[in-house]
């Protein structure tokens, strides 16, 4: 309602204020602020909205004394002023001229009072001196201030603004800034339909909201017409935007799970062993990466500080592959060929190394930092991207790209690929089985390793961090296709993205078990997932 | 078609194909009721694959599999087919280690299979002189009471043919009866089969030509999934075709 | 006599019913009466919370016997098992919860408490009849078997079988545990149902009751162990034995692998639904964590320590992993995981078949070792 009154109020100052050009009458600016000490808030209200028009060059001064609770009117002659607090007494000074006041103890002086509503009404008058900031990027700043709260007090200033502005940049968003506060309320109905039309490629939802009210509010037919087949395209194509949400978002989540199933796809794909501490390799990592953070910390200059993730991926590598090694070389090896005990002895260890973590490290969570060229944001294509988001799919793709090329065209890929597909034949032909069975473990946990280090940016690392990614992962490898690495990353994405896709219909827990049902449904359909093997000799 | 009426198994044009490598091409084949019949063939002729298909194992790509001239074996389950009379030995051994001589027996002897009823089911009298007759024919009546999984190879292989006999079926698959056994029990086996093949029809996959020979049957030559030659083994081994795939040239 | 009864009977051998008779007899006749009938300062005095605690440890036996029936006969290794139990004990922690009435926090008669705080206005058509004590225990069995058979009719007709349906299993009680989690549910998200008052019409805090309870478990657990035994013993048991050896050779004979196993499986879930819901009035809650996967797992290594495929060793092995749980975790708790996860280890590599693979190796260590002592001495 105050709200309504204040517009009302800057309607009817607008009528009898001159549309002054930068440098507006002294006249009217001192009634407007002797119009600062009234009773009413909303009155007071008006009488900002009016200085917001007026353009002054001492506008700012005396908004900022109200907001800043410095005016006051003098009580006895109710002369409006700005006081500073010198020793006892304020020493003031006239709030329409500048010129020095004398001086006064408190109790002669009354405060002139703003409210919220005030404040927000000043904050966005002084938002707009900006518009004849020096400075570009103060400017469009500015600008998109006046378009995100469009209000039609700021018609006379964007368009004083105009005439001045020569950055092409600017100017497109003084004519947007323009269209919005002239569609507000002020514009005349051919100004309206222009509005219109130029408003009519927003994704913003305050910029929607604004033609949605047009097009039921507006006094011309022809506006409302207009306004509501804008809507309509407005409304498509953030359908669109939305679905390109979804996949980037969709991606994103799939690039977690692919991260902390691709060490899975190489010791449960590739050599079939069940391993129920992969989780725990996960989480190794992210201690790892924790504790590389730790030491940047406290040994090296802090502009070397966003180098540590860099440190911690093969930090990571290392320490997850050796427990790895050790794993199978101690327990795994004893029991090839008996999958269900091989299930069991790894969650033992998983829930060693659990025990192991918190008495070391505490069961709490332990904070791992963003660097700062993690945080951040970029637009792309109407679309909102953080930068982790990307970091972490690029890095995924990294990985992926990697290992696969590791597994093609590297000696050791080689060997460990003769060595799952016959290993009597490669053991016949010198390779040395047991070792290679040792390294490619230690490869898939060291690989979870490094899914640690990016896991740690994402999630909170604490000793059951690797719980939590246990069940998801062996979906995606177990839906992508056991022993097809393609399948793995397919099958990721296609989960991560299906998830993403059904949340805003159904909730983040709801969309989860959801793609759990589907699964299970599927593997009913093709127990050997996507890419599956067939043939023969797959047993 | 008209082939198939009569006939106790028929396959025609029947293609199997995993990956790209064809494992039967095209094969066609008629047993008539109570033939005895030989498969031979190098490695990676089909031969198991054949046998895949017609116990419901594989699914043809394309080609008609008829039991008893009528029964469309592709759509069948491995189950079905048991129970409609098709019985089949495999190459490797598999009989139930932890499970008696005897229970192995009591499993396959033909009979109740329904699952509430097996939960509730009973050997009668007729069916326990069954038994005791099996167990003597394969001479394991002494081990009837002992883990299948104490039987040497040789024991395991009769243990399956005689699993086999339990089942009582119309149609048996052996695919090689002998492998690892010693020539004496070799003998028996052969004389065991010529016998089994005078009440219903039996197909025999081998390699051991001596053996071949004792059974003296309708040989069959299988080569790349498709029959090179059919016919006596002193006429199949005289085929030019086969020599060539034999000793390879 | 007919031929069911003449099989009862030959479910065990002589000496078998005699040593059973013997354990039952102590259980659920000799314990409560230690515990009522002498005065507590008696050395031989058990006290109501070692009842109650054995109570508990019962039910858990009960579960590991169910898991037993499938894996340690089919080789079927369920990781979904606790989910079964969890269903049985939310259907009997919801009669309970019907039948606090006006006595809950907000003295609302219609809608249990957690209802009422969602602002909820009736009570959701599921909670429906759970009013009645014996709809609530049809509920307890029917729920899991059915949850039981429809995903096993899913997962055996496609030939899902080792690891992948141990997966499948798992990413099912993880399905269901984040199910439950939501209050939007009706089960009461993340608390679950708790300050139960009574059951059929005794007080759940009464001594009386908490025997009662324990004689109760006692008595299912004997009941399911026979069950259990009868089916093993049937032509049906050695088709489980038949399929967890050779399973494509069963289906070569004729005998239907998928019913053998969706029927096993059925019954099992079954069990573990009458454990559960035999547990949640002993222990006063039930929350979403009894469907986490690590419960589950946990199941797994009672059995395997107990040795599995022989029925009483899954009981064997629940009481001691469990009675050594509590003394871990009240004398050194951060020992207890190493514990744990060390006993996976050393059972799967070294104890395939349990403490009673190990005693009867035990037994045939003794005998032949004997006369060869006895040569010693010439030789030496």
């Amino acid at each position: 309602m105050s709200r309504i009154l204040a517009a009302l109020g800057v309607l009817v100052a607008l009528m009898f204020a001159p549309l002054a050009p930068a440098h507006a009458d002294d006249a009217a600016f001192a009634a407007a602020v002797a119009g600062l000490d009234q009773k009413s808030f909303p009155k007071r209200a008006e009488a900002v909205a009016t200085l917001g028009t007026l353009g002054h060059a001492r506008t700012e001064t005396v908004l900022r004394a109200l907001a800043d609770g410095t005016l006051f009117a003098r009580k006895e002659d109710r002369q409006v002023v700005i006081g500073r607090l010198s020793g006892d007494a304020y020493s003031l000074s006239d709030a329409a001229t500048g010129a020095p006041a004398g001086s006064a103890p408190s109790g002669e002086l009354a405060k002139i009072i703003a409210n919220n509503q005030m404040r927000g009404q000043i904050q966005d008058i002084l938002g707009r001196f900006l518009l004849f900031s020096t400075d570009a990027e103060d400017r469009i700043r500015a600008a998109d201030q006046v378009l995100s709260n469009p209000d039609a007090s700021a018609v006379a200033q964007v368009r004083n603004a105009l005439k001045t502005e020569n950055e092409p940049a600017v100017r497109q968003r003084l004519e947007r800034a323009l269209a919005a506060a002239l569609l507000s309320g002020g514009g005349t109905t051919e100004e309206r339909l222009a509005a219109v039309q130029t408003l009519g490629n927003t994704n913003e939802p305050a910029l929607r909201g604004l033609i949605q009210r047009t097009a039921a509010n507006d006094a011309d037919d022809a506006v409302r017409a207009a306004a509501t087949s804008a809507l309509a395209a407005i409304d498509r194509r953030l359908v669109f935007l939305d679905m390109g949400q979804n996949l980037v978002f969709g991606l994103s989540l799939g690039s977690v799970l692919l991260l902390a199933a691709i060490g899975l796809a190489i010791t449960f794909g590739v050599m079939g062993v069940i391993n129920m501490a992969h989780g725990e390799m996960i989480m190794l990592g992210a201690y790892t990466t924790f504790v590389v953070q730790q030491a940047f910390r406290a040994y090296l200059p802090p502009d070397l500080f966003g180098l540590y993730l860099v440190v911690a991926v093969p930090m990571a590598f290392v320490v997850a592959g050796a427990v790895g090694v050790a794993m199978e070389r101690s327990v795994i090896r004893f029991l090839y060929g008996r999958p269900l005990e091989t299930l069991l002895a790894t969650w033992g260890i998983s829930l060693m190394l659990q025990q192991a973590i918190r008495s070391s490290f505490g069961a709490t969570n332990r904070e791992v930092a963003n660097p700062a060229w993690m945080s951040g944001a970029m637009d792309f294509l109407g679309l909102t991207l953080t930068t982790n988001r990307i970091v972490i799919i690029i890095f995924a793709a990294a990985v992926v790209l990697a290992l696969a090329a590791f597994l093609r065209w590297s000696a050791m890929g080689l060997n460990m690929r003769a060595v799952t597909q016959n290993r009597s034949m490669a053991a016949a032909m010198g390779i040395p089985t047991g070792r290679v069975d040792a390294l490619t473990f230690g490869l898939g946990s060291g690989i979870a390793g490094v899914a640690g280090v990016a896991l740690s940016q994402v999630s909170n690392v604490s000793p059951s961090l690797g719980q939590g990614y246990i069940v998801d992962s062996f979906m995606v490898v177990v839906f992508g296709g056991v022993g097809s690495l393609w399948g793995t990353v397919v099958g990721a994405m296609s989960l991560g993205i299906v998830n993403k896709f059904l949340e805003p219909y159904s909730g983040a827990v709801l969309a989860k078990i959801l793609v759990l049902v589907i699964i299970i449904l599927f593997i009913q359909k093709r127990p050997r997932g996507l890419f599956a093997l067939r043939g023969r000799f797959v047993e | 078609m008209r082939e198939a009426h009569g006939s106790i198994l028929y396959l025609d044009g029947v293609s199997v194909s995993f990956d790209g490598f064809k494992a039967l091409n095209s094969l066609s084949l008629i047993i008539e009721p109570g033939e005895l019949r030989t498969i031979i063939g190098p490695n990676g002729a089909g031969k198991t694959t054949m046998m895949d298909v017609i116990t419901g194992k594989t699914r043809p790509d394309v080609g008609a599999v008829l039991y008893d001239g009528e029964v469309d074996l592709t759509k069948q389950s491995e189950e079905r087919i048991a129970i409609m009379g098709i019985g089949r030995k495999f190459q490797k051994p598999t009989v139930f280690e932890n499970l008696t001589v005897f229970e192995n027996l009591e499993l396959a002897l033909a009979g109740e299979r329904r699952t509430f009823a097996v939960l509730f089911a009973q050997l009668s009298g007729t069916q326990r002189d069954r038994i005791a007759e099996i167990l003597a024919t394969i001479r394991l009546t002494a081990r009837a009471g002992e883990k299948a999984g104490t039987l040497s190879h040789g024991q395991k292989q009769w243990l399956e043919i005689g699993m086999l006999l339990a089942q009582d079926p119309r149609l048996m698959l052996l695919d090689e009866p002998v492998a690892g056994m010693t020539d004496a029990e070799t003998e028996q086996t052969a004389e065991l089969l010529v016998g089994i093949a005078k009440e219903r029809s039996v197909i025999v996959v081998e390699h051991d030509m001596e053996f071949v020979r004792t059974l003296a049957s309708k040989v069959t030559v299988l080569h790349e999934g498709s029959v090179l030659a059919e016919g006596s083994l002193a006429h199949v081994q005289a085929d030019e075709r086969v020599i060539e795939v034999y000793l390879g040239r | 006599m007919g031929p069911i009864t003449r099989r009862l009977i030959a479910l065990e051998s002589k000496r078998g019913w005699a040593v059973l008779l013997a354990v039952f007899a102590f259980a659920a006749v000799a314990v409560p009466l230690l515990n009522v009938l002498l005065p507590p300062d008696h050395a031989l005095h058990v006290p109501t919370y070692m009842v109650q605690l054995l109570g508990k440890f019962l039910c858990y036996a009960m579960l590991a016997l169910a898991l037993d029936l499938i894996w340690g006969f089919a080789g079927v290794l369920s990781l979904g098992h606790g989910a079964f139990f969890a269903l049985g004990g939310y259907a009997m922690g919801m009669y309970m919860m019907r039948q606090i009435g006006e006595r809950g926090v907000y003295g609302n008669a219609d809608l249990p408490d957690f209802m009422v705080f969602l602002n909820w206005g009736e009570l959701p058509w599921y909670w429906w009849g759970f009013d009645s004590f014996w709809f609530a225990a049809l509920m307890a069995v029917a729920v899991p078997g059915l949850l039981a058979f429809v995903f096993g009719w899913l997962a055996f007709r496609s030939r899902i079988t080792g690891v992948y349906l141990s997966i499948i299993t798992q990413a099912m009680t993880y399905a269901l545990m984040l199910a439950f989690f939501r209050n939007e549910m009706g089960f009461g998200g993340n608390n679950g149902l708790t300050d139960f008052k009574d059951i059929l019409g005794y007080s759940l805090s009464a001594d009386g009751t908490k025997i009662g309870l324990y004689v109760a478990t006692v008595i299912a657990l004997t009941l399911a162990y026979l069950v259990s035994r009868f089916i093993v013993g049937s032509r049906l048991g050695r088709i489980l034995l038949a399929v967890r050896d050779a399973e494509s050779r069963v289906r070569f004979i004729g005998h239907s692998v998928t019913g053998a196993k969706l029927f096993a499986f059925t019954v099992s879930a079954m069990i573990a639904g009458v454990a559960g819901a035999l547990y949640v009035p002993q222990v006063g809650i039930i929350n979403p964590s009894e469907f986490s996967p690590a419960q589950s797992i946990e199941v797994a290594i009672w059995a395997a320590v107990g040795g599995r495929g022989t029925l009483f060793g899954p009981i064997l092995g629940a009481l001691s992993v469990n009675g050594a749980k509590s003394f871990f975790t009240g004398a050194a708790p951060e020992v207890w995981l190493f514990f744990l996860g060390g006993l996976f280890v050393v059972v799967t590599l070294f104890l395939p078949k349990g403490l009673v693979g190990l005693a009867s190796a035990a037994r045939r260590l003794k005998r032949p070792t004997l006369p060869v002592t006895k040569e010693e001495p010439r030789n030496a």
